[in-house]
């Protein structure tokens, strides 16, 4: 609906009955936001990979927590229910960005929007408290609850990449909790906490915000580059490469991560001697990144890859994103930002980085893991078909909008046409928009796969891709306690694929020393 | 953990710190980051502004400095529930705890005698952005505290009851870190509130 708007300003939107007005549009562009973030990126990434994986990969038979973890999902079903039930009270859903920038959040005469910003500043607060109480469970657990002989080096990359992004979540959040705090004082006590006629600073929140903010854009992507490292080697017949330094890069990108938030404010009256700081901080967080991305690559690296739908999305995701990064730089060194910050190249490059890591990522995820969750295998014909039109379609949408950003068109405008300089990309925002519908429903395929395959599919067995990992040792689907009988203890690191002078081609973590060759 | 099949526990890595203990370490540094960055922004944004000496003025120091005091001292007396705990006096723990719940509800007595104090005067949040911070950083921390006394309260429900103790006293430790913690807070929201 939104790319509709864009596209045909003001003309009846199929299935909506209605053309949608600027304040609409607003609410619109402001949920799209938060519920993607928040309410599918986190839940699919950090909880579901953290909550069915930790367990089986460090060998426990439940997480270190498991009532804290019950109570975490019905935390996040009600904080779901408020977020949807703020779509019906009267004047509307927030409609101030999904950043919530004060002053336009801070009164209600700015936006006209009533009760729908307390309810959207009171879903977040409870989908934190949730996310706490599951980030304390993804902590605890691996480094409490590890199987005999399962050091911390011997973890499987996708546990350390959940701790990593549940750290940065725990230690970032704070800030802006206290900012909501305050943000809700500022709407319903009349306190002015973020406007300036009562003494207070709007850029204030803008630094609470993106202090989370932006260790939380690492906080949805490490999960899944965990995944795809986890794929990438499986399907490569190859161990990862330089499984250490990994870590260690994942360590420093997040010290970093809190030292980079003020590159989203370059143009917010940022003092300019502030600017080059943040700017080199940017630049070289993508240093520790690249790292990450160059290992995947070498994994591959004359390897037997075996093509799997998986493997393509994981492959298809690592190549987005690595355009999504090199775009990053552009964003990050300031005098280039000043010229395309709010338009829509940062709209496609945070579309490319973030499409990349939670729907190619986690879609990769998907396809991998299905087998060990529902005990049979989904379809690779229909996997391969959705693959390739998501990833086609992909492309279609956001290339061209880089172009549209570098063409000057901002972004969070409900109505391009009223603007003469954006009239004349008015063609290509239509393309976009045929594109965009293109990638809704090429996705169809994917649901029919993901259930029928429930019932129909072929019967996984313990291990059907050949892995090396924990969880590839229980039956599929895992019975209650995870393991049936013993736990197997671990005797080697993960990723033992063609190991020289072995015959096995793998060797699964809990083989003995002995045993092997 | 879960009944799971295997009769016997299952074999775990050894870690120097049980489980509950890591968890409140964790869920206290996901704190220190919610009163950090609420400090920090108080501070700076007086660092810029006009200052705000006279509306400090109408803070009471000596009320500030009575519940200072009653905060130092039930921090002291929750060490000693945990002492009596490690030598399984009950009677002790029981008493102890005791005192420091009620040192607890006599903090939160004083704020209320300051809070109406200052509505009396016609001090509320919206009377500028000094009055904002103060009743928004005393309230969170008057939470943190009540949550602490209902922590505190609860535990010693369940250890009074017959054979508690021996389940229930070591979660003494837990309670003691989170009112340490709510201690501190408060070293930090004293001298920024009052006296600075």
């Amino acid at each position: 609906m939104i790319r509709w708007q864009l596209a045909y300003p003001e003309t009846e939107i199929p299935l909506f009955g209605r053309p949608i007005g600027p304040d609409e549009y607003n609410a619109f562009v402001t949920m799209h936001g938060t519920i993607m973030v928040f309410f599918v990126a986190m839940p699919l990434l950090v909880a579901a990979m953290g909550n069915f994986l930790i367990p089986l990969m460090i060998g426990a038979r439940d997480m270190a927590f498991p009532r804290l973890n019950m109570m975490s999902v019905w935390v996040l079903a009600v904080a779901s229910l408020v977020l949807l039930a703020s779509f019906f009270v009267e004047a509307g859903p927030a409609a101030a960005g999904w950043t919530g920038y004060p002053p336009l959040s801070a009164r209600i005469e700015y936006t006209g929007v009533e009760y729908g910003l307390d309810l959207w500043i009171l879903a977040l607060a409870l989908e934190f408290a949730s996310f706490l109480m599951g980030g304390i469970n993804f902590l605890v657990t691996p480094i409490n609850l590890r199987t005999r002989g399962m050091s911390l080096f011997r973890l499987p990359l996708i546990v350390w990449m959940i701790m990593g992004a549940s750290i940065l979540f725990l230690l970032s959040v704070g800030p802006l909790i206290a900012g909501a705090v305050f943000l809700l004082l500022d709407r319903n006590l009349g306190t002015s906490f973020f406007l300036a006629e009562g003494g207070g600073d709007p850029l204030l929140w803008q630094h609470l915000f993106w202090f989370f903010g932006h260790p939380e854009v690492y906080v949805i992507l490490l999960p899944a580059a965990g995944a795809m490292m986890e794929i990438i080697s499986t399907f490569s017949r190859k161990t990862i490469f330089g499984y250490k330094s990994i870590i260690y890069a994942v360590m420093i990108a997040g010290v970093l991560s809190f030292l980079v938030w003020a590159h989203h404010q370059f143009i917010s009256g940022l003092d300019p001697r502030l600017a080059m700081p943040f700017s080199i901080t940017t630049i070289l967080i993508s240093v520790p990144f690249a790292f990450i991305i160059f290992s995947m690559l070498a994994t591959m690296w004359g390897g037997s890859i075996w093509l799997t739908t998986p493997m393509w999305f994981a492959v298809g995701g690592l190549s987005v994103f690595i355009f999504g990064g090199v775009t990053g730089i552009f964003n990050g060194s300031a005098p280039v930002d000043i010229y395309i910050h709010d338009t829509y190249f940062v709209v496609a490059h945070f579309h490319s980085t973030l499409f990349s890591t939670v729907f190619l990522g986690g879609f990769a995820a998907l396809y991998y893991w299905y087998p060990k969750m529902f005990g049979r295998m989904m379809n690779e014909f229909w996997g391969k078909v959705h693959f390739w039109g998501t990833y086609i379609f992909f492309l279609l949408v956001f290339v061209p909008m880089h172009l549209l950003g570098v063409g000057g068109m901002m972004r969070r405008i409900a109505d391009p046409s009223k603007y003469e300089f954006v009239k004349e990309l008015l063609p290509m925002n239509e393309f976009i928009t045929v594109a965009a519908i293109g990638l809704l429903l090429i996705q169809a395929p994917f649901v029919f796969n993901f259930l029928g395959s429930m019932f129909v599919g072929k019967k996984a067995s313990e291990n059907p891709w050949d892995a090396t990992t924990l969880e590839w040792t229980t039956p599929s689907p895992p019975p209650h306690g995870n393991w049936p009988g013993a736990i197997p203890a671990v005797h080697r690191p993960p990723y033992e694929y063609a190991v020289p002078g072995v015959s096995e081609e793998w060797l699964p973590q809990s083989r003995p020393e002995g045993a092997a060759s | 953990m879960n009944a799971g099949s295997a009769s016997t526990p299952d074999a775990v890595e050894p870690s120097p710190v049980p489980a509950a203990k890591l968890g409140i370490w964790w869920f206290l540094a996901s704190e220190v980051m919610v009163f950090g960055g609420a400090l920090v922004s108080f501070i700076l944004l007086r660092l810029v502004g006009p200052g705000w000496s006279e509306d400090l003025a109408h803070n009471s120091v000596a009320l500030g400095s009575i519940n200072t005091l009653i905060l130092i001292t039930s921090s002291f007396t929750i060490v000693e529930v945990l002492s009596a705990q490690k030598r399984g006096d009950e009677k002790k723990f029981r008493s102890f705890m005791g005192i420091t719940i009620v040192l607890g509800l006599l903090f939160l007595v004083i704020k209320g005698v300051e809070y109406s104090a200052h509505f009396s005067e016609g001090l509320f949040p919206d009377k500028g952005l000094f009055w904002a911070f103060y009743f928004g950083l005393t309230g969170l921390h008057a939470l943190h505290v009540l949550a602490g006394i209902v922590a505190n309260a609860s535990l010693l429900v369940v250890v009074s009851r017959p054979g508690g103790f021996a389940r229930y006293s070591h979660r003494a430790e837990m309670n003691g870190l989170y009112w340490h913690f709510v201690d501190v807070v408060w070293i930090f929201l004293f001298p920024l509130l009052y006296l600075g």
